[in-house]
């Protein structure tokens, strides 16, 4: 198999190149992810991956159809506020309307360990139905397959969703352009934070609960302002930094951001500063940042605080011509720093 | 080295002969082990390194340094620069550090 | 956060920040000895802020000065079958001679990042049958939770339960750097929360012997900009004098429990300093009396050829020497994500510091793929 993989294209071969296997930080949502679609898996599927977007738009019949897949394996199932099954349906509801899709059917496959308790399948998919309807998405097609124990942590679900695109909505991460007003539909860091709280090694007490919730009617609110929106991202894995990045690269463009007005909860900013943890690296599940052309934006910024699911939505900052591909924060000293993505998981640390 | 936050200690009890205390960090709170603060009480702050509290944190010289720092720049606003000052009474130019 | 906001404000910053630029009449060199001091200057753009004062920034970094040998003993010993391997996360990616943390984890080892080492201790008692490790590394700021959690294991007869232990000392790392032949250093800032648990009595031998203002200082943006500012004060007066500028934390005595129990379960000794070398007296290790707790005697896990990349410039930066984008390998085959040296791996060393937030004022290594 080693013969089929072609190095010369990662970053420079060092010590840690010798025996690749995968690690944690390739799900992490940063480099090493980005990495591992990228020389692994485009090469063989023998496609490009649309500049990693959250969903495919596709073209069926003339109709288009954005396509999308998600795989959930979080832990603990249950957190505060939540589950697997919330995260499951709200995923690719979010992954669909990121393109400017109304969501309409999922799939919905299970990896179950042996010796799992029913009653906890039970309410992952009691939540899995919940979500559903407050989505107004229908399950429509479904498998299960069943791992021995000690294979498997207890249930992995992967869902799959499909929704129409209008005519005049072209959404894509390499649409930002120099110009463009970034927006952050409400507070950060909050789902992260309330998953940490639970996790072993850290746990830590907290009112927090996941913002998890699907984001269809805030984005057809914004679509309503003007269709022409240029880039919707929901910041999951690796938080709103890694997205930003992204974007960035994919649309070729600089984003500056001002530090200040990037609005995270007090909760989420001492839950942090416990850990040495950075809010811009945090997983959100009920939020999205949007590239909007800068005409539209005081109207697109309206519709949204008029929209439970954006009341505290805020300009972050804006698209530049210079340093395409960078990420650039204002301190709230006015200084300059670099925003990166992270190489993999953002780790507590004790300095 | 040394990420430490400051809290405010809301409860103490003990757990295997060891002094512990639920420390709230702001909305967030932790467990934290008292013993190097042994006579921390209820309602003071300390400062917490990887679950444990390292010394107390003396709210009163917190106070009067961020007094000090308010202070600064203070006299500069109801007297102006001093060289700024000087120069112009003198007819020159204003000096630049 | 109380007590934490307020010392973020960046109206006194501006303050602070004037008045360092107006008592300053020519270039000062100043070093601080502290990872989280690193990280905050950076991440906050102090060093920006303030152009005649120039910020060399110091082995400060546990995770960066942990011994080549050490991180890979404890690769070793993580990579056994039947043990649980606990840690901080800062160690988690460090590199060893071929591996990290992570690639143990991934080939099947049970590798667990916990907050304190309270955790481990906890997880040795919920896991009887295996063999439980923390991988004790830190200055003297995590020395006494790392001392309680060895004390509390012998106490409650934790059998199961073994250290493997790394800590540095601040002052003879201050001592070794002044007295190089190449040093810069005109002032230092002394890490804030060291001198919590050690005091302040270490210091003014070393401002004698030296003629160097010594100002202990906080890691909030505020304590950070006062310590330098008393730096500043003091050199442009030609004073040198120990200050205390981080009072609401520090009394000059310390933490006096902290040390008892260190002086019963450390012992001095030499130690490497990862990029720097031996510094005689700079260590802490597990003292004779709770030498069945080590594991690096439980392990025996013998003598280790290690591995640095020849290309790897740390020690030079660690020391102030150079700085990250003066080394040909930064942003190039040294980065982040792959990391040749110890600088490069934790957000508070040097380097990576500088690949995170200061690419841009580096245009050869700003644009990315």
């Amino acid at each position: 198999m080693a013969e089929l993989l072609d190095f010369e294209g990662w970053t420079c071969p060092a010590p840690l190149r010798d025996s690749p296997t995968i690690v944690m930080g390739h799900g992490g949502g940063g480099q090493l992810s980005a990495e591992l679609v990228e020389h692994l898996f485009v090469p063989a599927f023998g496609a490009s991956p649309s500049g990693l977007a959250d969903s495919a738009v596709v073209s069926l019949g003339g109709t288009r159809i954005a396509f999308s897949t998600d795989t959930f394996v979080v832990r603990p199932l249950f957190f505060p506020g939540g589950s697997i099954g919330h995260l499951a349906v709200n995923g690719t509801v979010n992954d669909l309307a990121m393109s400017g899709a109304t969501p309409a059917h999922l799939s919905c496959g299970f990896v179950l360990e042996e010796g799992t308790e029913l009653s906890v399948v039970g309410r992952v998919a009691n939540d899995i139905g919940t979500a559903a309807r407050a989505a107004r998405v229908t399950v429509v097609t479904g498998d299960t397959k069943v791992v021995d124990a000690g294979h498997g942590d207890q249930v992995y679900v992967n869902t799959a969703g499909i929704g129409v695109v209008a005519d005049g909505v072209d959404i894509r991460p390499d649409r930002a352009r120099p110009g463009d007003v970034v927006i952050v539909s409400g507070e950060i860091g909050v789902h992260g934070v309330a998953i940490m709280s639970v996790r072993e090694g850290i746990e830590f007490g907290s009112h927090l609960v996941t913002d998890s919730a699907p984001l269809t009617p805030l984005v057809q609110a914004m679509l309503a302002v003007t269709p022409d929106l240029h880039v919707l991202r929901d910041p999951t894995r690796g938080g709103l930094a890694t997205s930003l990045n992204e974007i960035a690269a994919a649309s070729h463009v600089g984003v500056r951001l001002v530090e200040s007005s990037i609005p995270v909860p007090a909760d989420v900013g001492n839950a942090c500063a416990m850990l040495g943890l950075d809010p811009m690296y945090v997983a959100n599940e009920g939020k999205l940042v949007a590239f909007v052309p800068r005409e539209s934006a005081d109207a697109v910024l309206a519709a949204m605080r008029a929209n439970p699911l954006g009341t505290a939505a805020a300009v972050i900052g804006e698209c530049v011509e210079e340093h395409p591909g960078l990420v650039v924060a204002t301190t709230t000293f006015g200084a300059t720093r670099v925003v990166d993505t992270p190489v993999g998981e953002q780790l507590p640390r004790i300095c | 080295m040394c990420l430490a936050v400051p809290g405010k200690v809301l409860e103490i009890w003990e757990k295997d002969g060891t002094r512990m205390a639920r420390v709230d960090f702001g909305g967030v709170d932790k467990e934290v082990c008292l013993e190097f603060v042994p006579d921390l009480a209820v309602g003071e702050y300390t400062i917490v390194h990887v679950g444990f509290a390292l010394q107390r944190l003396d709210e009163q010289s917190a106070l009067e340094t961020l007094a000090l720092f308010r202070e600064m720049g203070e006299l500069d606003k109801e007297f102006g620069d001093a060289w700024e000052i000087a120069a112009t009474q003198a007819g020159q130019e204003v000096p630049r550090s | 956060m109380k007590y934490l906001d307020e010392f973020n404000d960046p109206e006194l910053a501006k303050r602070l920040v004037d008045d360092i630029n107006a008592t300053t009449t020519r270039s000062w060199a100043l070093m601080e000895v502290c990872g989280g001091q690193t990280h905050s200057i950076i991440r906050h753009g102090i060093d920006q802020l303030i152009p005649k004062v120039e910020l060399i920034h110091g082995p400060g970094c546990p995770v960066c000065v942990t011994p080549l040998e050490l991180i890979d003993k404890a690769l070793e010993i993580a990579s056994r079958p039947g043990v649980v391997f606990c840690s901080f996360g800062d160690m988690l990616r460090v590199p060893g001679s071929g591996r990290d943390l992570f690639r143990i984890k991934s080939a099947g080892g049970d590798v667990r990042v916990v907050y304190s080492p309270l955790d481990a201790l906890r997880i040795a008692r919920e896991n009887p049958d295996r063999q439980v490790v923390f991988f004790g590394i830190g200055f003297e700021t995590t020395a006494p939770p790392n001392a309680m959690a060895v004390y509390q294991a012998r106490r409650l007869g934790i059998g199961n339960f073994s250290m493997l232990v790394s800590h540095v000392r601040v002052p003879p790392a201050i001592e070794a750097i002044m007295a190089s032949p190449t040093c810069r250093v005109q002032g230092f800032l002394a890490a804030g929360h060291v001198c919590s648990v050690m005091g302040t009595w270490e210091y003014p031998p070393l401002v004698e012997r030296f003629r160097v203002p010594i100002v202990v200082t906080g890691f909030e943006p505020l304590d950070i900009l006062e310590g330098i500012r008393r730096v500043v004060h003091q050199l442009e007066a030609a004073e040198a004098r120990l200050d205390n500028a981080y009072a609401r934390a520090v009394r000059d005595e310390g933490n006096e429990p902290a040390m008892r129990l260190l002086q019963d379960v450390f012992e001095v000794t030499d130690r490497g300093w990862r990029g720097i070398g031996t510094i005689p007296d700079s260590g802490w290790r597990l003292s004779e009396k709770y030498r069945d707790l080590d594991a690096e005697y439980r392990f025996e896990v013998g003598d280790i050829a290690t591995e640095e990349s020849s290309v790897c410039r740390s020690g030079e930066v660690l020391q102030g020497l150079i700085k990250p984008h003066q080394c040909a390998a930064f942003g190039k085959e040294c980065t982040p994500r792959n990391p040749l040296g110890a600088t490069m791996v934790s957000s508070e060393g040097a380097c990576a510091a500088y690949y995170l937030y200061r690419r841009l004022q580096v245009p050869e290594v700003a644009g990315i793929g």
